[in-house]
C-alpha cells in the first residue's frame, strides 16, 4: 500500500514552479496587461478612451487614501449582507416548506413560478414606492435576487433526497417532525450551499446596478460617479473593487458552507 | 366593446390549453376526457393552485386598493393595472392595444436575442476547446477567472464610453454574462463525458475530428442546454439593467421612465411582460435543447424497456 | 479429452498476444505506484484466455495497456510477433483491439444501428449504406434486429453489451478486449450472455482476453485461466481449461469443472486475503 505524505510548503511551491500549465497561464495574463497597456497609449484611435494599467494602479493607489472609497465598501457590503441574509431566512424555509409539504407547495408555488422570471431590477420602481427609505429600497433588491435562487435550489435539494433515507428513519421509529429536522434538513444542505453560492454572485450583480440606478453611495454609486466626471480611471478601479468584493464574498460563503457539511470534506 | 373580445380571446387561448392538458393526462391515465376533467377539478392540487392565485391577487387588492395601507399607498391595484392594460384609450399611453407597447416589447427582445445568439455562438466553441485542448486551457482560464468576477453591470460605465452609442454598450454588456455562462457550463459539459466514450471511439478508428463531432459535442449537450436557460435568463437580468441605467426604448427603460412620469400601472404592464416574454424564451430553449437530445427523451419517458 | 474438441468451429490465425515481463509504474518520481510487475502472460491465436484475481490487483491495467490506452514502463508486449508495446513506443488504440467496457461505452446520443456502423464508417472502410446492410446482417444473425432505432438508454444491460460485442466484431479486430463486460448483471442475464459470447466465439474464432472476478465465468468461458497476484500483479498461475466446445451449461456441475474450481479457489483466495490485509481500494 502507498502512503501519501503531506508535501511541505516549498515542495509544493516547487511543484507548481515546474508545472507547465501554471506558466501558460501567467504568461496569459501578463500578455493580457501587455496588450492592454499598448493599445491604449494611442496606438488604437478607439481605444483611447479607456485609460492603460498603469493609470489605473495609479488611480487606486490615489482612492486607497480616500475614505469615501473605503465607505463605498462598506455600504455595499452592508447592502449585500442584509438582502443576502434576509433571503436565506425566508427562502431556506419556503423552499423546505414547500419540498416537504405537498399542499403548501401547490398553493405557493405557481405564483412563485410567475414572479421569478422578472428580473430583480425591475422590481425597483416598485420597491421605491414601497419602501420608506432608499437603504431598504435597495436591500429589497438584492433580497428579490438572492431569493429566488436559494428557493430553487432548496426545492430541488429536497426532491433529490433518496428515499431510502427517509424510509429507515421511519422504521427505526422517528416521527415525521424528527424526520424532518434529522434526516431532511441536514440532506438539503448541499443544495443550500449551492443555491448561496450562486445566489452571492447574483446579489453583487444586482446591488451594482441598483445603486448605479437610485443609490447615493457605494461601489456602484461610485463608478457611476466616476463615469459622470469622465473620470475613467476611476470607472476601473470601480469595477476592479467590485470584482473584487464579489469574489471575497463567495469565497466567504464557500467557507461558510463547507464548515456546514464536515462529511464532504473528507476527500 | 374590443376589450370583451381580447378577453374572449385570452380566456379561449388559457381554457384551450387546460382542455389539452386533461387531454393528455386523460390518454396518460386511460380515462375517459369527462372522467379526467372531473378527477383534475376536484383534485387538490388543482384547488389550491387556483386559492393560490386568488390569495394573491386578493392580497394585492385588498392591501392596495382597499384597505389603502401606508406603505402600499402609492402602489397602483390589481384592477388599475389590468384595466390599464386591456383599454384602448390607456391613461398612459401603454396597453396592448397601443403601438408604443409593441416597440418596447420589440427593442428588448432583439437586443436580447443578439446578445444571446452571440453569446452562444462564440461561447460554445470557447468552452469546447477550453474543455477539449489541454494547452488552450491552461491559457484561457486564467483571463476568464480574470473578468469573470466583475459584474457585467460594472461594465456599463465602460462600454458606453467605448462603444458607439447605447445600444451596442447594452448589447454588450448583457452578451458578457450569457458569455461567461455558456462557456463555463460548456467546459463542464466536456468535462462531465465519461473517459471510456473517448476510449471507445478511439478503439474504434475515430480520427479527432471524428472525437469532437460524435462524442464531444452531443456528450456536452445536456450541460450546454442548462447552461443556455442559465444564460437566457441572465440576458433578460442584466438586459433591464442596462435599459434602465442607458436606453431609449426597452421594457427596462418603461419601467423605469414610468416610474420617472409618475405612471405606475405602466410599472406592472411592463414588469408582467418581462415576466412572460422571459418564462417563454426560457421555455423555448428548452423546447430546442429537447429536441435535439432526443435519446434522452426517449430515455426518461420510460418507454418500457426492451428485454432479453 | 484431445486438443481437438476443445477448438471452436474456426480458429482465427492472428491475435497472438505475448507479454514479456511487463511492469508498469506510475508517477515513478511521485507516489510511486508499482501496478504491474514482472508480468507475463502468452495469448495463442484464436485463444479464448480470462484473467481473475482480486479487485485493485493490475488486470484492468494490463488491458488498458494492450488497448492503447496507457504505456509499459518496462518489458514489451507483442502482437503476432510485432512489438505493439515497448517502454520506447506508445500503443495507439485502434480497431484491431476493441474494448467492450465494465459499464459500456455506446454512445447513447446514437442509436443501435449508428453504434454499431460506427467503426467502419468512421474509417472509411464501408459507406453508409454497406455498413448498415453489414449491421443488419449481423444483429439479425443473433436476433437482434428489432432494436435497431432504439437508443442504448432503452435498453437492457444485457441487451446493450451484446449490441457493444456487435459494434466490436463488425470490425474485424484481431483480438477482442473485455473488460468484466458481464460484471454489473444478475445471474440469468450473465449466464444468457454467457452463451452468447461463446456462440460468437465458436462462429469467430477470434483471440479473446476477458478480466473477470468471477472465477466459474472464467473456467465456463475460456480456454485458459490466468491468475493475478495483488499489486504489484503478475500472473502466477495459468491453468488450462481441457473442458469440450461447445460448452454448455451442464458442465458447471462435471467432475472436471469442479476439480479446476478447486485449483483456481486455492490461488486466488491467497492473494484476496493479502488485497484485503493491505486495504486495497474497491475498484469498482
Amino acid at each position: 500500500m502507498v502512503v501519501k505524505r503531506k508535501a511541505s510548503l516549498a515542495e509544493r511551491i516547487n511543484k507548481k514552479l515546474a508545472n507547465k500549465s501554471f506558466w501558460r497561464g501567467v504568461t496569459a495574463v501578463i500578455g493580457f496587461f501587455a496588450v492592454w497597456q499598448v493599445s491604449c497609449m494611442g496606438v488604437l484611435p478607439f481605444m483611447s478612451a479607456i485609460p492603460t494599467p498603469v493609470e489605473v494602479a495609479h488611480a487606486f493607489w490615489k482612492l486607497l487614501f480616500d475614505p469615501k472609497y473605503w465607505a463605498g465598501w462598506r455600504d455595499s457590503s452592508l447592502r449585500v449582507f442584509y438582502g443576502f441574509v434576509a433571503a436565506q431566512i425566508l427562502g431556506i424555509p419556503l423552499g423546505l416548506g414547500m419540498g416537504w409539504n405537498r399542499n403548501f407547495k401547490h398553493l405557493t408555488f405557481p405564483v412563485f413560478e410567475l414572479l421569478r422570471p422578472i428580473p430583480p431590477l425591475a422590481w425597483v420602481p416598485v420597491s421605491i414606492l414601497f419602501w420608506p427609505t432608499n437603504e431598504l429600497s435597495i436591500a429589497f433588491i438584492t433580497f428579490i435576487g438572492a431569493f429566488f435562487t436559494i428557493v430553487v435550489n432548496v426545492l430541488g435539494g429536497v426532491g433529490s433526497i433518496k428515499k431510502e433515507l427517509v424510509y429507515s428513519a421511519v422504521s427505526f421509529g422517528a416521527s415525521p417532525s424528527q424526520v424532518f429536522w434529522r434526516v431532511v434538513l441536514p440532506a438539503t444542505i448541499p443544495s443550500i450551499a449551492t443555491g448561496m453560492m450562486v445566489g452571492i454572485g447574483i446579489t453583487w450583480n444586482v446591488v451594482i446596478a441598483a445603486e448605479m440606478i437610485a443609490g447615493n453611495t457605494g461601489l456602484g454609486r461610485l463608478t457611476w460617479e466616476a463615469y459622470l466626471a469622465g473620470y475613467t480611471p476611476g470607472i476601473i478601479v470601480g469595477m476592479i473593487s467590485i470584482g473584487l468584493a464579489g469574489y471575497v464574498s463567495s469565497g466567504l460563503v464557500k467557507w461558510v458552507s463547507e464548515l456546514l457539511m464536515p462529511w464532504k470534506r473528507i476527500f | 366593446m374590443q376589450t370583451a373580445l381580447i378577453l374572449v380571446a385570452l380566456a379561449a387561448l388559457i381554457l384551450g390549453l387546460a382542455v389539452w392538458r386533461i387531454h393528455k393526462q386523460a390518454k396518460l391515465y386511460e380515462v375517459g376526457f369527462g372522467r379526467q376533467l372531473a378527477t383534475t377539478l376536484s383534485s387538490k392540487s388543482f384547488q389550491l393552485t387556483l386559492a393560490g392565485f386568488v390569495i394573491f391577487v386578493g392580497l394585492w387588492w385588498v392591501t392596495v386598493s382597499l384597505l389603502k395601507l401606508p406603505w402600499f399607498n402609492r402602489l397602483p391595484g390589481p384592477v388599475e393595472v389590468v384595466s390599464e392594460w386591456l383599454s384602448p384609450e390607456p391613461t398612459f399611453g401603454i396597453s396592448i392595444y397601443t403601438k408604443d407597447y409593441y416597440t418596447h416589447i420589440f427593442y428588448s427582445t432583439y437586443r436580447a436575442t443578439a446578445a444571446f445568439l452571440l453569446a452562444t455562438l462564440l461561447g460554445i466553441p470557447f468552452g469546447l476547446l477550453m474543455g477539449w485542448n489541454k494547452k488552450f486551457y491552461d491559457y484561457s482560464l486564467p483571463l476568464v477567472e480574470l473578468i469573470r468576477p466583475i459584474p457585467p453591470l460594472a461594465w456599463v460605465p465602460l462600454a458606453i464610453l467605448v462603444l458607439p452609442g447605447s445600444e451596442p454598450a447594452v448589447i454588450f454588456v448583457t452578451f458578457l454574462v450569457a458569455f461567461f455562462v455558456t462557456t463555463l457550463n460548456t467546459l463542464l459539459g466536456v468535462e462531465s463525458i465519461d473517459e471510456n466514450y473517448f476510449r471507445a471511439a478511439k478503439c474504434l478508428g475515430a480520427s479527432n475530428k471524428d472525437i469532437l463531432f460524435d462524442v464531444v459535442v452531443p456528450g456536452a449537450l445536456p450541460y450546454v442546454f442548462t447552461g443556455l436557460q442559465i444564460s437566457m435568463g441572465a440576458s433578460w437580468f442584466s438586459l433591464v439593467a442596462g435599459e434602465m441605467i442607458a436606453a431609449q426604448y426597452g421594457l427596462g427603460f418603461l419601467i423605469w421612465d414610468s416610474y420617472s412620469v409618475i405612471a405606475y400601472p405602466v410599472i406592472f404592464i411592463g414588469m408582467a411582460t418581462l415576466g412572460i416574454i422571459g418564462w417563454a424564451s426560457s421555455a423555448l430553449v428548452r423546447v430546442v435543447g429537447r429536441r435535439l437530445m432526443a435519446w434522452r427523451e426517449a430515455e426518461l419517458s420510460g418507454s418500457a424497456r426492451v428485454e432479453v | 479429452m484431445s486438443a481437438s474438441n476443445t477448438a471452436p468451429v474456426c480458429r482465427a490465425a492472428d491475435g497472438a498476444l505475448s507479454v514479456r515481463d511487463v511492469t508498469k509504474i506510475y508517477d515513478p518520481e511521485g507516489v510511486h505506484v508499482v501496478a504491474l510487475e514482472h508480468c507475463s502472460l502468452e495469448i495463442a491465436a484464436g485463444e479464448f484466455v480470462a484473467v481473475v484475481g482480486p479487485s485493485g490487483c493490475g488486470k484492468s491495467t494490463l488491458l488498458n495497456i494492450m488497448a492503447g490506452f496507457d504505456y509499459v514502463t518496462h518489458g514489451e508486449i507483442l502482437l503476432d510477433g510485432a512489438p505493439l508495446a515497448t517502454p520506447d513506443t506508445r500503443p495507439r488504440p485502434g480497431s484491431d483491439r476493441v474494448v467492450v467496457f465494465q459499464h459500456g461505452a455506446l454512445f447513447p446520443w446514437k442509436t443501435v444501428l449508428e453504434n454499431v456502423t460506427y467503426g467502419p464508417v468512421v474509417q472509411k472502410q464501408l459507406d453508409q449504406p454497406a455498413a448498415e446492410a453489414k449491421a443488419r446482417e449481423m444483429l439479425a444473425r443473433v436476433g437482434l434486429s428489432n432494436i435497431e432505432k432504439s437508443y442504448p438508454g432503452q435498453l437492457s444491460s444485457g441487451m446493450q453489451r451484446r449490441v457493444e460485442i456487435i459494434r466490436a466484431l463488425i470490425n474485424d479486430p484481431k483480438v477482442l478486449l473485455l473488460d468484466e463486460p458481464f460484471r454489473a448483471m444478475d445471474t440469468v442475464t450473465k449466464s444468457a450472455s454467457h452463451e452468447y459470447l461463446l456462440e460468437l466465439y465458436n462462429a469467430t474464432g477470434k483471440t479473446i482476453f476477458f478480466i473477470t472476478h468471477d472465477l466459474e465465468e472464467a473456467i465456463f468461458l475460456a480456454d485458459k485461466v490466468a491468475v493475478m497476484t495483488t499489486r504489484p500483479g503478475h500472473i502466477k498461475l495459468a491453468i488450462s481449461v481441457d473442458l469440450p466446445r461447445p460448452r454448455n451449461y451442464r458442465m458447471l456441475a462435471s467432475q472436471e469443472f469442479l476439480r479446476l474450481k478447486a485449483q483456481l479457489v486455492e490461488a486466488v483466495h491467497e492473494e484476496a486475503v493479502k488485497a484485503f490485509q493491505a486495504g486495497e481500494r474497491e475498484m469498482a
